[in-house]
């Protein structure tokens, strides 16, 4: 992005008044841009989450607004939208009204280091990864100033129960980020993709066994960051109302759940970068230099490629996360205090500090067989697992003489 | 120590196991036939005609069987059955000119249905009965002005009725009806009557 605005605006020779005027119209276009796309993210993911929910459940889901209900999230928006924004009297009054925006900005933030395909990314700092574990804290903050100044028991303990936990997962997603970090020798997004290569042996989650390790440690650690089920102590409606939601209406409320989906996305887009190869398109090895030779049609065209290969492997991932919030229970605070510090935080150490060992390990032509059949088995053993899980669904439906029925608009 | 290693292990193993059978489970479900049925608009017939003759819905009267015994009226627990007669002098028949029930009031307890002596009054099958307005919820099986005669029962012969639902069909209101604007010219069905004006005291 940065680049392209480079070759823009040095054709044109302005003053540096002029310059730093377009740089900030520059920036609030981006800002808009990846706003819009977060916005529209988050509608439809919360119209496809309770189509999915539905059908887990045998039920059909919302269905009548729009195509199969693909226009619920708009009516579902303007109804929030047109809603009183109630505003107990007992609250303490600036911060009860701030905390969603906090909790918004949080999310928010973490889009600017996202990347979304080849030279696709707002801003392409160095320390992308650590930027982007650093700024989405801010959600801590915003959930624990909604759940204090409610002035309610279920909004306090469940504000007091996100701090908890997320300042407590933030250290086995930590550790799991470093073992990737290690492996790339970068904290940038971009780099880290370009180190991964296009098939999926290339890519880090099947680099050697203790990366693969912590690809499942941080999946599980970065959906009790984003308090999704699971994990979803700090609202869990079965025991606390709403937890920091109780009491929040209309746009208000909207903003928590907008940044509740929005999560989704940097969820996904952060396991697609780290562990599974982000944009790069299977079979090419250089997509830069690719790019930089094709003229014309063609580098847009390339471009988009790498975009739709990211967008399957996050939007796989969403999938994946809304699977997992359907079928899992939620676990006990004991329970998931265990599961950090016990299993967590131990194993993220063994992998990081075994990755580290084969960034140490010869690198030369004589054992590139040794790492080659090592990802090799790995990508078998991935891909295993994803197959066994297929095959065990299918006999799950063969055992009660079931049938098949994918049928998506209903 | 061995012990405690080997449960921590154990642990895990249990947690991959059961995740990856939950997980096929949900995704087994989520490529099946949702059973929901889609009330009211996307069902292959209307729900009334789905239910077993026997279920217990609104009250209905087949007017032309009903003997005028007033059975029903008198056996109704809470007393939502209204029935006048009157026996005309001149022709010597007997009349009936209001056969009105209030299903708002109704528990359906179908003990009218069992004191009938032709199975005049009994329940249908129909159960969307709901009103934006309370007053329309009382059914008038005669409507205002009308005078049936009673039906006197032949010997050896079984009363002719209409099939069911189809009386509760002819007296149903749509739910969005507004109700009558004089209330009280409704006989029988007035239950809130605004204070009379001072002046015709």
């Amino acid at each position: 992005m940065h680049e392209l605005f480079n070759n823009l605006v040095s054709n044109w020779h302005l003053n540096p008044v002029l310059m730093s005027v377009v740089t900030l119209l520059w920036i609030l276009m981006i800002a808009a841009l990846v706003l819009a796309f977060m916005a529209t993210f988050a509608g439809v993911t919360s119209w496809i989450e309770r189509r999915i929910a539905g059908r887990m459940m045998s039920r059909v889901g919302p269905n009548r607004v729009g195509p199969g209900g693909s226009l619920q999230w708009i009516a579902d928006g303007l109804k929030c939208f047109l809603k009183e924004d109630v505003i107990p009297g007992a609250v303490d009054k600036p911060l009860f009204r701030f905390a969603p925006y906090l909790v918004f900005t949080g999310c928010f933030a973490a889009f600017a280091a996202l990347p979304f395909g080849y030279g696709l990314v707002a801003s392409n700092i160095d320390i992308g990864i650590f930027y982007i574990s650093a700024i989405t804290t801010f959600v801590v903050l915003g959930v624990l100033m909604a759940g204090w100044s409610s002035n309610n028991k279920w909004s306090l303990l469940g504000g007091i129960r996100s701090a908890a936990q997320i300042i407590s997962y933030e250290i086995p997603t930590g550790l799991s980020i470093l073992t990737i970090v290690v492996l790339a020798g970068t904290l940038n997004m971009q780099e880290i993709i370009q180190q991964q290569g296009g098939w999926p042996w290339h890519w880090f989650i099947f680099n050697n066994p203790f990366s693969f390790v912590a690809f499942f440690i941080f999946f599980s650690s970065i959906l009790a960051e984003g308090n999704r089920t699971p994990f979803d102590l700090p609202e869990a409606e079965s025991e606390l109302v709403a937890g920091y939601l109780t009491e929040y209406s209309g746009m208000r409320f909207v903003f928590f759940f907008f940044a509740e989906w929005a999560n989704l996305w940097v969820m996904s887009a952060i396991i697609t970068t780290l562990f599974l190869g982000g944009w790069q398109i299977p079979g090419i090895n250089d997509l830069g230099a690719l790019i930089s030779q094709s003229a014309g049609a063609g580098k847009y065209l390339w471009i988009l490629a790498s975009i739709a290969v990211f967008f399957t492997k996050t939007l796989f991932f969403v999938f994946v996360v809304i699977w997992v919030r359907w079928t899992l229970p939620r676990l006990r605070v004991d329970q998931l205090m265990v599961m950090c510090w016990k299993y967590f935080v131990p194993i993220g150490f063994i992998c990081l500090l075994g990755s580290a060992l084969f960034t140490i390990l010869p690198q030369s032509s004589a054992w590139n067989w040794f790492y080659l059949s090592m990802r090799l088995v790995l990508t078998a053993l991935g891909f295993g697992i994803a197959i066994a899980l297929i095959w065990r669904s299918i006999y799950n439906i063969r055992a009660l003489d079931d049938k098949i029925y994918i049928k998506v608009w209903e | 120590m061995v012990l405690a290693l080997k449960n921590y292990f154990l642990n895990i193993k249990k947690a991959f196991i059961s995740i990856f059978e939950g997980m096929a489970v949900t995704l087994s479900y989520m490529a099946r036939k949702p059973i929901t049925i889609q009330y009211p608009d996307r069902i292959p017939k209307p729900v009334p005609e789905m239910l077993p003759p026997s279920y217990r819905g609104v009250l209905e009267v087949d007017i032309k069987i009903c003997t005028g015994c007033l059975a029903c009226m008198k056996r109704c627990p809470i007393n939502i059955i209204n029935i006048q007669t009157f026996r005309d002098v001149e022709s010597k028949k007997n009349y009936m000119t209001c056969f009105d029930i209030d299903i708002a009031k109704c528990m359906f307890c179908g003990l009218c249905t069992e004191v009938c002596p032709t199975g005049s009054i009994r329940h249908s099958t129909e159960f969307e009965a709901s009103s934006a307005s309370i007053i329309n919820m009382v059914l008038h099986y005669i409507s205002y002005g009308d005078k049936v005669p009673v039906y006197k029962p032949v010997k050896d012969q079984e009363a002719q009725s209409i099939p069911q639902n189809e009386a509760f069909r002819q007296v149903h209101v749509s739910w969005n009806t507004p109700p009558p604007l004089a209330a009280d010219v409704v006989r029988g069905s007035v239950r809130w009557k605004p204070d009379k004006p001072e002046e015709e005291k």
